[in-house]
């Protein structure tokens, strides 16, 4: 009961954070509602028990969004332009994308169920063996870092270039981000 | 009593979100998002105690480190207007 109230209140926070997020025209109040956002999608994970997913919602959609986010509003420019087209097909766009996911939802198996395919498939074996295997207290981590090492190490490659990425554009941009300042102001 | 005290969290967390939506100047927004974090903090330490696992501090502890990093940012572009490193000679 307590669960089902902490979810329904939460989700309806989400949901109002992003009408709110949509309606808004200056930049920085985007930054800020959109940090807010991902909080709320935080704390809905740590509802669902998926801790380390909220802390990396959290870690990437509150600390490092709102940090890129607000350098490259340092950089640009600070409001956006109104859209003048009308934005009824993209609606339209929006409406069938979510009605199909959620159509694909409903011959998913109920939350916690024991019979559902991830549970059933590989997860007992590594609940069972990884131990004895890996020699690793914590299953997560040996998933991770041995089962699917390969796997991983794709995805370090990955952020590693994202960060080389960032990191290029924003130390190469000051300059000419302060010059157009100056004649704004 | 974690109940009535999550009740209370959300009151708060709601009344943030009045003042995040519609306060007029930026400075509001900038005090509101920073209780929001606070406010998660403050959250996920409650869940902890009101499922039965006080572990749940620790991460909560996390987050209060990811709240500082976002507001110090959001301090810094108002007080540089830039986040890259303000040495004097670049200007």
């Amino acid at each position: 009961m307590a669960e089902t109230i902490i979810n329904v209140v939460l989700f309806s926070m989400l949901v109002l954070t992003a009408l709110a997020l949509v309606r808004m025209e200056r930049l920085f109040t985007i930054v800020m509602l959109a940090g807010v956002f991902s909080l709320l999608a935080a704390m809905l994970f740590v509802t669902l028990d998926a801790v380390d997913v909220a802390f990396t919602e959290a870690a990437v959609g509150a600390g490092v969004s709102t940090v890129l986010y607000l350098g490259t509003i340092a950089l640009t420019a600070r409001g956006c332009k109104p859209s003048v087209r009308p934005s009824t097909v993209p609606l339209l766009v929006c409406i069938i994308t979510g009605a199909v996911l959620i159509w694909g939802t409903l011959d998913m198996p109920n939350f916690g169920d024991a019979e559902a395919p991830a549970e059933v498939h590989v997860a007992q074996y590594y609940l069972t063996e990884s131990v004895k295997e890996i020699d690793v207290p914590n299953v997560v981590t040996s998933i991770l870092a041995s089962y699917r090492g390969f796997d991983t190490l794709g995805e370090v490659a990955v952020i590693f270039a994202a960060g080389v990425g960032v990191l290029l554009i924003i130390s190469r941009m000051p300059g000419q981000g302060r010059r157009k300042d100056k004649e704004d102001s | 009593m974690f109940l009535v005290t999550l009740i209370a969290l959300f009151v708060a967390m709601a009344l943030v979100l009045c003042r995040l939506y519609t306060g007029p100047m930026v400075y509001d927004r900038i005090l509101a998002a920073n209780f929001f974090g606070t406010a998660a903090v403050l959250f996920i330490a409650v869940l902890g105690f009101f499922n039965g696992r006080p572990d749940f501090l620790d991460i909560a502890l996390l987050y209060a480190l990811i709240n500082f990093v976002g507001t110090v940012a959001t301090l810094k572009f108002f007080r540089y207007r830039s986040l890259g490193d303000a040495r004097p000679g670049m200007d």
